[in-house]
């Protein structure tokens, strides 16, 4: 039985709204906040999913575009312009309307950036940097193009952990919120934050990035771009030989992925009303690798699915101390049974499955 | 900068640089007979110096040593068997999530063992403040011995390779594996070997390394990397470029505190190793003609 792109849709939107009325109906409200920030984690796996799976490129370094966006407008929301004011730049920002004023706890006078503002330089600043980036790390192949993401991730965390700018080892707190709508009459404002009142619209509004998200990367899959970087995965030569210009899909999905990193770092820090160092780490960063391989590398939905479902659960905390170990050991296992991905299991009783499934891990 | 501080920072480069090198030369190791990056070579070294600090409260220094040394070579042994002797053809991106994961469960088994303190074995000659005075260059004796272990070891390798049975073994393996098993080589042992010798080598490194450095749960990532960039640095697979180009990246981080925040210091390995990936991938005493066959 094939289930079409748009019943997909249709049934994730269904589980999205039953999953908030169940919590509401049975008092387990304080399930919505993990399963927003599990969305937001979601939208960095699902993009990681199309570079790895489509594209056939590691990246061990989605955690440094994950820390630009969220460092990026954090940083520019809390850092305070208020002596900078009569600077001509400054007051020419003013005048566009990209500044923010407001009170600090203390009633001090604070003048920052706007989040729309400081969200739109994040995701170009991200963009540029995959795009400048990409074009000689996609040269790379196997275990090269893995070392120099990793190293490019290792260097966001160093520049993180070292720049008194992005508050070093403290990280950036008391981000504001991020209004999307105002309060218009008698509707709440909509605004990404982590107040209590605001969890609902939260929870849908963290779901619909993602399910947006979602179908534009299903698109993409099934346009030309999407079936030139399935060709490409499975032999560069003949994709080249077939005129696809496989360095520039290559580079194409990589900002795409590195957007949607730097989308959910901005939504997650002013969900959050703040960012930590450890979110550029290394470790985060193997792990999306980690949820992209568990869910199937050419299998969007597995990796959208095992992505929330396993960070839902390290983020209720089940695993205890034990967090870094279950990641790795779940690794290790279905890279060693099932490289696939897990969904991949069940191709061992529909033997058409079976032989789709080992064809496409042939490459990189 | 004056003379004196010159070679201050000279013989500070030589002793990083010396264990970088070991670590890369144990990369070359299991790349050069399986073609596998083997990202858990940093957790060797953390475990050589874990198992040995341990060890000392049991045992003689030097005992302590030999056994945390055949005891990581057991570990090395056991990844290879329970992880990557019974893969058919894996592809290289299970061999790098394999060995990533690996690397993680080292670690994490590590912090359940000793904890997140901070450990590091005793000077193996003297303390903290003694010093050799070399004119007017003051360094440690730990220094030699660092520096004494990585040349006994490269040499001892180098031989190895070129004249016991098994070394040539391992040779012919990652000349010619078809090759190899149609000479009667038992090519899947030799692998299990090279990661037992890999593994022996980083734990020695770790060892000798820990007065000064100190050992913690989590220090193998930062070094696996720095060996790395030593390993591209000279040419993946190439032991003796690697003692050169560790030296290099040693003496080019000690200098570069000089100039910038030491904050920043791992960063310049790192931003070292993207450039020469992109200009040089072959490295810098590899041939380009023989690099144009291969896939980078």
């Amino acid at each position: 039985m094939k289930v079409s792109k748009t019943n997909k849709i249709l049934c994730l939107c269904a589980l999205v709204i039953l999953t908030q009325v169940t919590t509401t109906l049975t008092g387990t409200q304080y399930y919505l906040t993990q399963l927003t920030m599990a969305a937001y984690y979601g939208l960095v796996v699902i993009g990681l999913g199309v570079l790895m799976g489509y594209a056939g490129q590691i990246s061990i370094g989605h955690a440094g575009f994950f820390a630009i966006g969220g460092y990026i407008s954090a940083a520019m929301t809390t850092h305070n312009l208020v002596q900078l004011q009569d600077t001509p730049i400054i007051s020419f920002c003013s005048q566009m309307g990209l500044l923010m004023e407001r009170q600090d706890i203390y009633g001090d006078q604070l003048l920052t950036f706007a989040p729309w503002a400081a969200c739109v330089t994040a995701l170009l600043l991200a963009a540029l940097i995959a795009f400048f980036l990409g074009i000689p790390v996609l040269k790379l192949k196997g275990h090269y193009l893995a070392m120099a993401t990793l190293g490019f991730g290792t260097i966001i965390y160093r520049l993180v952990l070292a720049t008194p700018l992005f508050g070093e080892a403290d990280g950036i707190s008391e981000v504001p919120a991020f209004t999307l709508l105002p309060a218009i009459g008698s509707l709440p404002p909509i605004m990404v934050s982590g107040d209590f009142g605001l969890r609902v619209i939260n929870y849908y509004l963290a779901w619909g990035v993602l399910i947006i998200g979602m179908i534009l990367l299903l698109n993409l899959i099934d346009s030309r771009v999407g079936r030139a970087l399935r060709s490409l995965h499975s032999s560069e030569e003949a994709a080249e030989a077939s005129g696809v210009h496989t360095s520039g899909c290559k580079v194409y999905v990589f900002v795409i992925s590195a957007v949607y990193a730097a989308l959910a770092g901005v939504l997650l820090t002013h969900y959050n009303a703040g960012i930590g160092p450890s979110e550029a780490s290394v470790m985060k960063s193997v792990r999306y690798v980690a949820l992209v391989a568990v869910g199937g590398m050419t299998n969007l939905w597995g990796t959208l699915i095992v992505g929330i479902s396993l960070t839902f659960l390290s983020l209720r905390g089940v695993f205890g101390s034990y967090d870094d170990a279950v990641f790795a050991a779940i690794l290790i296992g279905v890279m060693l049974f099932s490289p696939a991905g897990i969904l991949s299991l069940r191709g061992c009783l529909l033997p058409s499955k079976q032989e789709i499934a080992p064809a496409k891990e042939e490459n990189l | 900068m004056t003379v004196d501080l010159f070679f201050q920072y000279l013989f500070a480069g030589v002793t990083y640089g010396s264990i970088y090198a070991i670590v890369a030369i144990g990369f070359n190791i299991i790349y050069n007979s399986t073609g596998i990056i083997n990202f858990a070579q940093g957790e060797f070294v953390m475990l050589g110096g874990m198992i040995s600090i341990s060890l000392l409260q049991f045992m003689p220094l030097p005992l302590a040593i030999i056994v945390a040394v055949l005891a990581t070579m057991l570990v090395g042994a056991l990844v290879e068997i329970l992880f990557i002797r019974w893969l058919e053809r894996p592809s290289v991106m299970q061999m790098i999530i394999i060995t990533i994961g690996v690397s993680i469960l080292l670690r994490e088994v590590a912090l359940h063992i000793w904890g997140e303190s901070i450990r590091s074995l005793p000077y193996f000659y003297g303390n903290e403040i003694t010093t050799f005075s070399l004119g007017s260059v003051h360094i440690s004796p730990q220094v030699l011995w660092v520096i004494a272990a990585c040349g006994f070891m490269v040499c001892g390798l180098s031989l190895f390779f070129k004249f016991t049975p098994t070394g040539r073994e391992m040779r012919a393996c990652s000349v010619n594996r078809t090759a190899a098993i149609l000479c009667g080589i038992n090519t899947r042992n030799m692998v299990t070997f090279s990661f037992m010798l890999s593994a022996g080598i980083g734990a020695m490194a770790g060892c000798v390394m820990s007065p000064i450095t100190y050992t913690q749960y989590d220090c193998g990532t930062g070094l696996a990397i720095k060996g790395f960039t030593v390993a591209i640095l000279g040419g993946l697979g190439n032991s003796m470029a690697a003692v050169a180009a560790g030296l290099l990246l040693g003496i080019i981080e000690a200098f570069s505190v000089s100039v910038v925040p030491l904050a920043f210091q791992d960063a310049i390995a790192i931003t070292i190793l993207l450039i020469i990936l992109f200009i040089k991938p072959h490295g810098l005493f590899g041939s380009s003609e023989a690099a144009r066959l291969r896939d980078f």
